[in-house]
């Protein structure tokens, strides 16, 4: 199956944000929800209207933010991804825009990664200088109680036209060492936060390491861009989204 | 026949002070996670697929000359999100390229050193010697495959007591995925280096690296500098 989602987001003239294109088929049916925090602000919610990707799916969003609007993106559930008849893998491909001013906030649940699953993941951020982007992505690796799907994930930033992150992991059964000490150890789930915001020229994040229970997780802030990832990994996803916010 | 160069360029008492890092090895044996040598093993298996990769196609660019060394410098920061990694990688390069001006002098060599003085990525400088050593690309990549592995089995050496016998034959075992992660890195610095195109070079990245040189750079005392 492929399925593509498109969001464009653009000032209405009123101090909000409009939705010129908000279309998505398959599995990648989308909503306008209430944002929490009202504003001026337009949020989406990803409805999952069926279990997906299956091997051989490919899903695609492509999400693109105007100068002035501002966007949040949710979903109403994990993204599980599971084994199809087909044995090939699935794709999900992001493709985030956001220009001068605009700002993407990109909070989606987590990738599950079934045990017998394999799903290839890119996400590519493209900002203008002057771009707010918060995202955060978390893969757990395998559902509770079950054996590990495998799951690779490239994350590109290009900000001003510069590429300041490219970081690919491959993880789960078949993926070199990723059980061990180097890549993943015992950790069962792992997450990035990606934040880029103008006023951290001024004001740079500086680094530091947390360790919190069994769940680890670093600030790192990025060369070449008012940036900073945060990279957690854990056990589960529970002590993973808790470890991604107490460092942040 | 294979250039005797490469046996200069990857012998560990090359002075350019890659025995003073462990690779994120000190970290993880002090998180209990290498204890023995089947532990450096799997550390060692996955340093070499990840960072590992990612080094080896960065010096085989950059041994190409086909790509300025700015542009794949500007890859590596990107490929490397630590700024505990990023210092450690930029402080071996200016290492590197000190000792490697005297040993096989080169006008690339030169400019670089007069371009950057606050140091270079390591594995371009990597690259950019083994170009000056009359080295191949596939050499330049086998050369920073094996360093990505050769400087963890060292330090686990000195950390735990290690087995010098057991040690190195952890290293003699990794020589078939050596081969096959350098092969890799060469073809995709060729595609870089014919279509221009950065994102054709591996990104491979482990997460516990990551936070390994975090946690290790906040260490008041330690045995090794990364």
């Amino acid at each position: 199956m492929r399925a593509v989602a498109r969001i464009a987001a653009r000032p209405d003239g009123r101090g909000g944000t409009a939705l010129p294109l908000l279309t998505g088929d398959g599995p990648l049916a989308l909503r306008r929800t209430s944002h929490p925090e009202g504003g001026g602000a337009a949020q989406v919610t990803i409805v999952g209207a069926m279990a997906a990707p299956l091997g051989g799916d490919r899903l695609r969003i492509e999400v693109t933010v105007a100068a002035g609007a501002r966007l949040r993106v949710t979903s109403a559930a994990a993204t599980v991804s599971l084994p199809g008849r087909i044995p090939a893998p699935a794709h999900y491909d992001l493709d985030l825009t956001v220009a001068e001013g605009g700002e993407l906030e990109w909070l989606p649940e987590p990738v599950i990664a079934a045990q017998g699953s394999v799903l290839r993941m890119t996400t590519r951020v493209t900002l203008a200088a002057g771009a707010r982007l918060l995202l955060r992505e978390e893969q757990v690796l395998g559902r509770s109680g079950e054996a590990p799907g495998r799951l690779t994930a490239r994350l590109t930033l290009r900000h001003d036209g510069r590429t300041v992150l490219d970081q690919q992991t491959d993880l789960g059964p078949g993926a070199p060492g990723w059980d061990g000490p180097a890549v993943l150890a015992e950790h069962r789930a792992l997450g990035q936060l990606l934040l880029c915001e103008p006023s951290l020229t001024e004001k740079p994040a500086t680094a530091r390491f947390l360790a919190e229970g069994a769940a680890e997780a670093a600030l790192l802030p990025l060369a070449g861009a008012p940036a900073l990832l945060v990279t957690a990994a854990a056990p589960d996803g529970l002590r993973l989204r808790r470890a991604i916010d107490r460092v942040l | 026949m294979m250039n005797p160069a490469l046996l200069v360029l990857a012998d560990g008492r090359f002075p350019a002070g890659g025995h003073a890092h462990s690779g994120g090895a000190e970290a993880a044996v002090k998180a209990g996670r290498i204890r023995d040598s089947a532990g450096l093993a799997a550390f060692c298996a996955g340093r070499l697929h990840t960072a590992g990769l990612t080094a080896a196609a960065l010096a085989a660019a950059a041994a190409g000359g086909r790509i300025d060394p700015l542009d794949l410098d500007r890859a590596a920061d990107a490929r490397m999100p630590s700024p505990a990694l990023r210092a450690a990688s930029r402080r071996l390069g200016r290492q590197l390229i000190r000792a490697a001006r005297t040993v096989w002098p080169d006008a690339a060599l030169e400019r670089l050193a007069a371009e950057r003085p606050r140091g270079v990525h390591q594995p371009v400088v990597l690259g950019l010697t083994a170009a000056a050593a009359g080295l191949t690309p596939a050499d330049a990549a086998s050369a920073a495959a094996y360093e990505s592995v050769s400087g963890p089995v060292t330090a686990c050496v000195r950390l735990l007591g290690l087995d010098p016998f057991r040690a190195t034959a952890v290293l003699a075992g990794l020589t078939a995925e050596l081969a096959e992660v350098a092969a890799r890195a060469g073809e995709a610095a060729a595609e870089a280096g014919a279509t221009g195109d950065l994102d054709a070079l591996p990104a491979a990245s482990a997460p516990l690296l990551d936070l390994y040189a975090e946690q290790h750079a906040g260490w008041a005392v330690r045995l090794f500098a990364s």
